[in-house]
């Protein structure tokens, strides 16, 4: 196996007195997709937001393509220009039109000339299927449309890594499958993933690895047959029984 | 209770009703508009406590009557729903428009049926009303203050000049347009303050040197708002950031500064620039007592704007900043690009409200000796010639500064629907 791209070594974080990672390792390899599931509060989100840093861990360490994650803002910087995010409440830029916030930071952040990034945006934009709202601004637009504009925000950075964090959980029921398609087609174009997610069927069909995570420590980590067909702890079985 | 059917409200009766009811509503309103225009109290015959409440009762009547069933003409129901929703509202409504029926006529004959305005001195006042000679006669000095009369075109050149410059904006080239913000915040204040400096000061290009002692009026009103105005903004916004800064230096500094301003009333801060401050400059510095007095409000008010801006920042979602950071920005691009932008435009509301209350604190700086428009008025007010016409000036300076304020709030409106976006 190569190198992995992403390296978590005894990671712990604390708000206050309450901790919520707990000793957490976990090595992502380049084209993995990794899924992870548990209950609200295990700390999922906190965990991939460790990735890019924003938030702060304070033992261990996260080394994102041979860079360690720490005060150095510079590193922290970088970082984030290779790691995309997709958030929950998308987190679309609501005074810019859906071109001008894909064109933003590639032109501001990777000083690219302007008619390259707006080329570029128009085919990510191409990709979600959204090129014809692109001049429409982020209120104008449906929950799911805005979620899709977000992805193709993330990809204009052309990030090695995509983090999602429940991107689908905000929407109506009938919007969450033009997301899902949208992620699914990232999959197979071999991006590495890791998707914080309810949405089960999506790690069946995309998923290298499920991970379960509860009170803040990763309780099972198998592949994803495995993982749906005999999960090993009670703990999984129970969360599996209730979700599915 | 047979006899009592007539007033149960139904449809039979309603237009009964109505017209009854806009009947006493009308002879209510005539009863004090003739009494209040004409002198003639048509309900004198009644007894001392009766006339005066008869139109009260009348109309309450008439509006309750109007009341009794709403149908389905259209004027009727907007009065029934606005201003005759139950008899409280019926009466509060009656007071109002009686009250402003009384008012109209002796504030009219005071401004204007016996008001005087031709003549030069103050005998040429017979009438009863206001006496506009005297605004007429001291208008130059309202405007220009103690300039010299043949040399006000400078201060007007002054003006077209700068607030020509201030469209120059409107007309670049596209491409040119990304040095907007550069040009009003940095280039335009430099250039309008030289404009100001040369031509109103004088002293240079053969043109006679005029102290800043001399200048006063609306002139220097708007004089001292503009450049309080185009420097507290960008003062403000630095203070606001820094309060939010993770560093804890800038913090407490920014922390303390806002506190400070805002704890000392302005009229001191003015006393200090002008007697105190010359003491902690050494010998041979001289700054001017304008210049002084401008960065004193500028201080002054950037604590203000500072705050209000950082009301902005606050309402902004976590979500905003997180995006901006995953997608690289440092500190200044993501607040210049993303977070600013939408914090500003949610303030403006506070910040007219912060600029509104600055002009209208301009007339504080008659305290260290300068005379802008209400301090010209305090000046000619007791003017031997022209004593007792105080009235008359303070309600003349009253409309200007409403005209002024008001225009400000109109283009605050204006941006705020500009820059309206949905969430």
């Amino acid at each position: 196996m190569t190198e992995p791209i992403i390296k978590i070594e005894n990671v712990n974080k604390w708000f206050g007195d309450f901790q919520v990672l707990k000793d957490i390792n976990l090595d992502v390899s380049a084209k993995q997709k990794i899924v992870v599931c548990g209950p609200s509060g295990s700390g999922k989100s906190t965990l991939i937001r460790c990735i890019n840093r924003l938030e702060e861990h304070q033992k261990g360490t996260i080394i994102v393509d041979g860079t360690e994650l720490s005060e150095n803002t510079k590193n922290i910087e970088q970082v984030r220009a290779e790691v995309g995010m997709v958030f929950q409440q998308f987190n679309l830029f609501p005074h810019l039109s859906i071109l001008d916030n894909c064109t933003l930071a590639p032109i501001w952040v990777k000083k690219m000339p302007k008619k390259d990034a707006q080329e570029l945006a128009m085919k990510q934009l191409e990709q979600v299927q959204i090129a014809d709202q692109a001049n429409k601004f982020p209120g104008q637009l449906s929950g799911g449309q805005q979620q899709r504009s977000a992805i193709a925000r993330a990809l204009c950075m052309q990030p090695k890594i995509m983090l999602f964090d429940e991107p689908t959980s905000a929407l109506d029921p009938e919007m969450i499958k033009e997301v899902l398609d949208a992620m699914v087609n990232l999959a197979k174009g071999g991006m590495t993933m890791i998707v914080v997610t309810h949405e089960m069927g999506f790690a069946k069909e995309v998923a290298d690895e499920v991970i379960f995570m509860d009170e803040g420590m990763i309780v099972e980590k198998a592949e994803t047959k495995e993982f749906f067909a005999n999960p090993k702890s009670d703990r999984t079985k129970l969360f599996l029984s209730q979700i599915l | 209770m047979n006899s009592l059917n007539f007033l149960k409200s139904n449809k039979q009766n309603f237009y009964y009703f109505l017209y009854l009811g806009l009947f006493f509503f009308s002879i209510s309103i005539i009863d004090v508009a003739i009494n209040a225009f004409l002198k003639i109290n048509i309900t004198s015959f009644l007894p001392g406590m009766l006339s005066i409440f008869l139109p009260l009762i009348l109309g309450f009547i008439g509006l309750n009557f109007i009341r009794t069933e709403y149908s389905g003409i259209k004027s009727l129901d907007i009065i029934n729903k606005n201003i005759n929703t139950n008899n409280f509202n019926a009466i509060l409504t009656l007071l109002i428009i009686f009250a402003i029926i009384k008012a109209t006529p002796p504030s009219l004959s005071w401004m204007i049926f016996d008001a005087n305005i031709s003549g030069d001195t103050k005998e040429a006042c017979t009438g009863t009303g206001a006496c506009w000679t005297y605004v007429k006669v001291w208008f130059r000095r309202f405007m220009y203050g103690m300039y010299p009369n043949d040399l006000h075109w400078r201060i007007n050149l002054a003006f077209i000049l700068v607030i020509a410059l201030g469209f120059f904006g409107f007309f670049l080239r596209d491409n040119l347009k990304k040095y907007l913000a550069l040009y009003y915040v940095i280039i335009y204040p430099i250039i309008a303050f030289l404009v100001i400096y040369y031509l109103i000061s004088g002293g240079a290009f053969g043109l006679v040197w005029v102290e800043t002692g001399a200048w006063g009026g609306l002139s220097l009103t708007f004089i001292v708002s503009f450049f309080c105005l185009i420097f507290c903004f960008p003062l403000g916004m630095v203070l606001a950031l820094g309060r939010r800064s993770n560093l804890p230096m800038i913090r407490y500094i920014s922390i303390g500064y806002i506190e400070f301003w805002r704890g000392v009333p302005l009229i001191t801060v003015l006393f200090m620039s002008s007697v105190m401050f010359p003491m902690f400059l050494p010998e041979d510095f001289f700054m001017d007592k304008l210049v002084r007095v401008i960065i004193a409000i500028t201080l002054f008010e950037g604590a203000y704007c500072a705050e209000v801006i950082r009301g902005g920042l606050q309402a902004l979602p976590r979500g905003q900043y997180d995006a901006a950071k995953s997608l690289g920005m440092g500190y200044w691009k993501m607040h210049i690009f993303v977070i600013l932008p939408q914090a500003l435009k949610l303030v403006i509301p506070g910040i007219c409200n912060t600029f509104l209350a600055l002009v209208k604190d301009t007339p504080l700086i008659f305290v260290v000796g300068l005379a802008e428009l209400a301090g010209m008025l305090a000046l000619a007010k007791t003017n031997p010639k022209w004593l007792g016409f105080a009235m008359e000036g303070y309600i003349f300076a009253a409309i200007i500064f409403w005209i002024i304020c008001y225009a400000m709030s109109k283009y605050s409106y204006n941006l705020e629907a500009k820059y309206k976006t949905e969430r």
